[in-house]
């Protein structure tokens, strides 16, 4: 049966993979993907190291069909979930339980649902096209990222990072997906809030 | 009738909306009811604008300013060279 062209796929090159210049090529990158994703510097580090020897584990199975760089960073970014989920699960997940909702009672009337007057958006200078991103708002933003739930902040940057899907975090950090809506909502009143107040 | 007047005046479903919009699609209801409560509340209409700018600066803070100031220190480096090679040899 097989009388056609047997599988003559175009010989490419063969794909690079050189561990010993893995540290060379790659380690700033790694370093600068996972900190910007944990916020922690130690445990970034030591990511990258486990991301590392994880992929010399596995070297035979790296098959070349994307580059050395995309490989490694999809180990390492694996490795990130899983942070997330451990950062997540537990006591934070009891402490930041849906069920309870005090965290955006303050931000709206509990019967109309209207802004509460202390809680009211104000323009405080990024509502206009391109805010100009200063070292300074960028700082203030990640502190305010940081002030969010474990769990919360996870989803976000998840979602906002990396552009997963709804049902990937959702799968990863077991969470249901009208609480992943509900979470998304609170991490912006909270961050936006954050911001108002410490960027005037 | 009364779950639209609802919409029309609760700023917490409108919000929803308005972050729920930025990341998939409403459905024609919502989209019809998220209009009618954004003429009419001005709050809200800001909140978009800010909220729309808060993801597209967390967009900019970890795509376009991430990697260059951040390296990783030299003794780790070395370090971390050692390691993979000691794990060479061992094969």
């Amino acid at each position: 049966m097989s009388n056609y062209k047997s599988e003559e796929i175009p010989v490419t090159e063969p794909p690079v993979i050189d561990p010993t210049r893995w540290v060379e090529n790659h380690a700033d990158y790694l370093f600068s993907y996972a900190i910007t994703r944990i916020n922690d510097e130690e445990q970034a580090r030591d990511l990258v190291q486990e991301t590392f020897l994880a992929a010399l584990e596995r070297i035979d199975k790296f098959e070349g069909r994307s580059s050395e760089r995309t490989w490694l960073t999809s180990i390492l970014k694996n490795k990130v979930i899983d942070v997330y989920r451990k950062k997540s699960s537990g006591l934070n997940k009891i402490t930041t339980s849906l069920d309870a909702e005090p965290q955006d009672q303050d931000f709206f009337d509990a019967t109309d649902g209207h802004w509460n007057k202390t809680h009211r958006p104000q323009a405080f200078g990024i509502e206009e096209h391109d805010p100009l991103m200063s070292k300074e708002l960028n700082s203030i933003l990640q502190k305010c990222m940081q002030k969010l739930p474990a769990l919360w902040l996870s989803v976000f940057t998840m979602k906002h990072m990396d552009d997963e899907t709804t049902d990937l975090i959702c799968a990863e950090l077991k969470v249901s997906p009208s609480n992943f809506w509900v979470i998304i909502h609170r991490a912006k009143l909270n961050l936006r809030a954050c911001l108002q107040k410490n960027w005037t | 009738m009364n779950e639209l007047k609802n919409i029309i005046y609760n700023c917490r479903k409108a919000t929803f909306l308005i972050e729920k919009k930025q990341l998939t699609a409403l459905t024609v209801r919502e989209k019809i009811e998220l209009r009618i409560h954004l003429t009419g509340c001005s709050f809200c209409r800001l909140f978009q604008k800010q909220s729309i700018g808060i993801n597209r600066m967390v967009h900019e803070l970890f795509h376009s300013a991430q990697p260059r100031e951040i390296r990783l220190d030299d003794d780790y480096k070395k370090k971390l060279q050692e390691r993979i090679e000691e794990e060479l040899d061992k094969n």
